[in-house]
């Protein structure tokens, strides 16, 4: 019993620097990504997530153009792109009469396209896979140290920015009231959002960065009501995600990146249906008698 | 009696339309003034401009050697996203901003005085519920014990009474009551026409334009309440430009 379980839960990493690699790598970027999706939800931006996961991809592809499948110059790349792609948004916004959902989907399906057409002037069919769907089994020293500096820089940023953050999103005229950082709390926050969809799109790939971020945040909601609580929830749902997508790539030998994303999908269901703040099983069950004040 | 507040024919508005023209006039140290008129009549607005978050789109507001943080206002309740997870301490806390700003820590004593504003409102025991959880006379509750950590001279409350009981009401009143005594100027945007005749001594009624402000009996008088309900409620793209300015 207890040898089957070491070989089907431990040994795979124990024997696999690769698999030890990539399990570091997931586990950093869901400790980033997972209190950036809190936030995204709670401001109820989660599908701002997804747009810009696609608004980085001319950037990366820029960078790939350029230097090939070269860490640092997709990275760049898809930093200015997403960082151009947010400003961009927001000026268009607060310039005309178009809002900031339309404004960003505009963006950000130029972006894809741009991207897409600039990856399949140069490359093959595989780099392009790359570029999409990552490759979180071959994280180099490189990619791991961005992933863990990246995960450093946007937890101590989002502590530095969280007051007027959370206030703007439950009372933006008092934040007004009070203070100009909430615009500029706004920008670092769209700032550290393309951060970490930079980062995960070294190990996931531009389109399963965002779901490392969302869903992980999403399931967190059925589990507590305090913000903190949510914080720590999203980075355990994030961390068992990486781990049993890791080990379901593993054993049946399915894509990694989005065996990652299918046990966050899971565990996010599961939630769905047993959490204890809002869970549809506890709606179903019989209510408990109620007190009298 | 020093004035707070002077406007100097403010207009304020959104994309060249006038939420309210050209206000002239000047708000008393001390005052307690209530803002009435119909929807839309630009009272909001008015606050907004007061405390500074809307430039005017003509004219200028003085606010003399009042800061920022010497404004404290309360924001429609309708304004706050309830669903938001934050506990009632928190959001009460927030009315320290002017010591603790973006980053600084709660002290013991800080946090005693959260307690002293919760219990002075009503709310003692609460402090650890979300917001969520809190009826509407509840929330309003909380919103005037931060506004009484604010601590400010100057105290804009939009529409603080709305949906709310009559007790609470009154309870709720006797703090604004309170404020007037210390001599801070309080002004109340109000649909309660009773209840400004009531508790407050002067009125501005508003109908995108000031329609009266003065002793509150002289500013509701039947044919000037009459005269701002006559006020055309949606913006119109093809009405002519204001003539005042040409004047």
């Amino acid at each position: 019993m207890i040898p089957d379980l070491y070989a089907a839960l431990v040994a795979p990493f124990a024997d696999f620097a690769f698999m030890r690699r990539a399990l570091v790598g997931a586990v950093a970027l869901s400790v980033g990504a997972g209190p950036i999706g809190v936030f995204l939800m709670l401001r109820r931006m989660s599908l701002t997530g997804d747009a810009m996961a696609h608004a980085i991809l001319p950037g990366a592809a820029v960078g790939f153009l350029i230097a090939g499948l070269s860490l640092p110059a997709m990275t760049l790349g898809g930093l200015v792109a997403g960082v151009s792609v947010a400003l961009l948004t927001g000026l268009v916004a607060r310039a005309t009469a178009l809002r900031e959902d339309a404004a960003l989907a505009a963006f950000y399906l130029l972006s894809l396209a741009l991207g897409v057409t600039l990856v399949s002037l140069k490359g093959s069919n595989v780099d392009l896979l790359h570029v999409l769907f990552g490759s979180v089994l071959a994280l180099d020293d490189d990619a791991l140290l961005l992933l863990c500096g990246v995960s450093t820089v946007t937890l101590f940023a989002l502590a530095l920015i969280y007051r007027p953050l959370a206030l703007e999103c439950v009372d933006p005229g008092f934040l007004g009231s009070v203070s100009r950082s909430g615009g500029a709390a706004h920008l670092v926050f769209l700032g550290l959002v393309v951060l970490c969809l930079v980062a995960g799109f070294q190990a996931l790939g531009t389109l399963l960065a965002v779901g490392v971020m969302m869903l992980p945040a999403a399931a967190a909601r059925f589990w507590t009501d305090s913000l903190a609580g949510m914080f720590v929830a999203s980075i355990t749902v994030g961390t068992l995600s990486s781990v049993a997508g890791l080990l379901g790539s593993y054993h049946f030998g399915v894509p990694a990146g989005p065996a990652i994303i299918l046990a966050a999908g899971c565990l996010y269901l599961l939630s769905l249906a047993l959490g204890l703040r809002g869970g549809v099983l506890w709606r179903l069950a019989p209510a408990p008698r109620h007190r009298t004040a | 009696m020093s004035a707070v507040l002077k406007l100097h024919d403010v207009t304020l508005g959104y994309d060249r339309h006038p939420a309210v023209h050209h206000i002239d006039g000047e708000i008393a140290e001390g005052a307690l003034l209530a803002v009435v008129g119909p929807n839309g009549a630009g009272k909001s607005t008015l606050l907004k401009g007061l405390m500074g978050a809307l430039k005017p789109l003509g004219g200028r507001i003085d606010r003399g050697a009042l800061g920022r943080r010497d404004i404290a206002y309360l924001p429609q309740a309708a304004e706050l996203d309830r669903s938001f997870p934050i506990e009632v301490f928190d959001l009460v806390a927030m009315g320290l901003w002017r010591r603790v700003g973006l980053f600084g820590g709660l002290r013991r004593a800080d946090r005693e005085r959260v307690a002293e504003a919760l219990s002075a409102v009503g709310l003692e025991g609460f402090g650890r519920r979300a917001i969520g959880t809190l009826s509407g006379g509840q929330l309003q509750r909380a919103l005037f014990a931060r506004l009484l950590l604010q601590d400010a001279p100057v105290i804009l409350l939009d529409e603080p009474f709305a949906a709310i009981d009559a007790r609470t009401v009154a309870d709720l009143l006797q703090i604004v009551a309170r404020w007037h005594d210390e001599r801070r100027t309080v002004i109340a945007v109000l649909h309660d026409m009773e209840l400004v005749r009531r508790a407050f001594p002067e009125t501005l009624l508003l109908a995108r334009r000031p329609v009266a402000w003065g002793p509150t009996a002289e500013a509701l008088k039947p044919e000037r309440l009459l005269e701002a309900r006559a006020m055309p409620e949606a913006f119109d793209d093809r009405a002519p430009l204001c003539g005042v300015h040409a004047a």
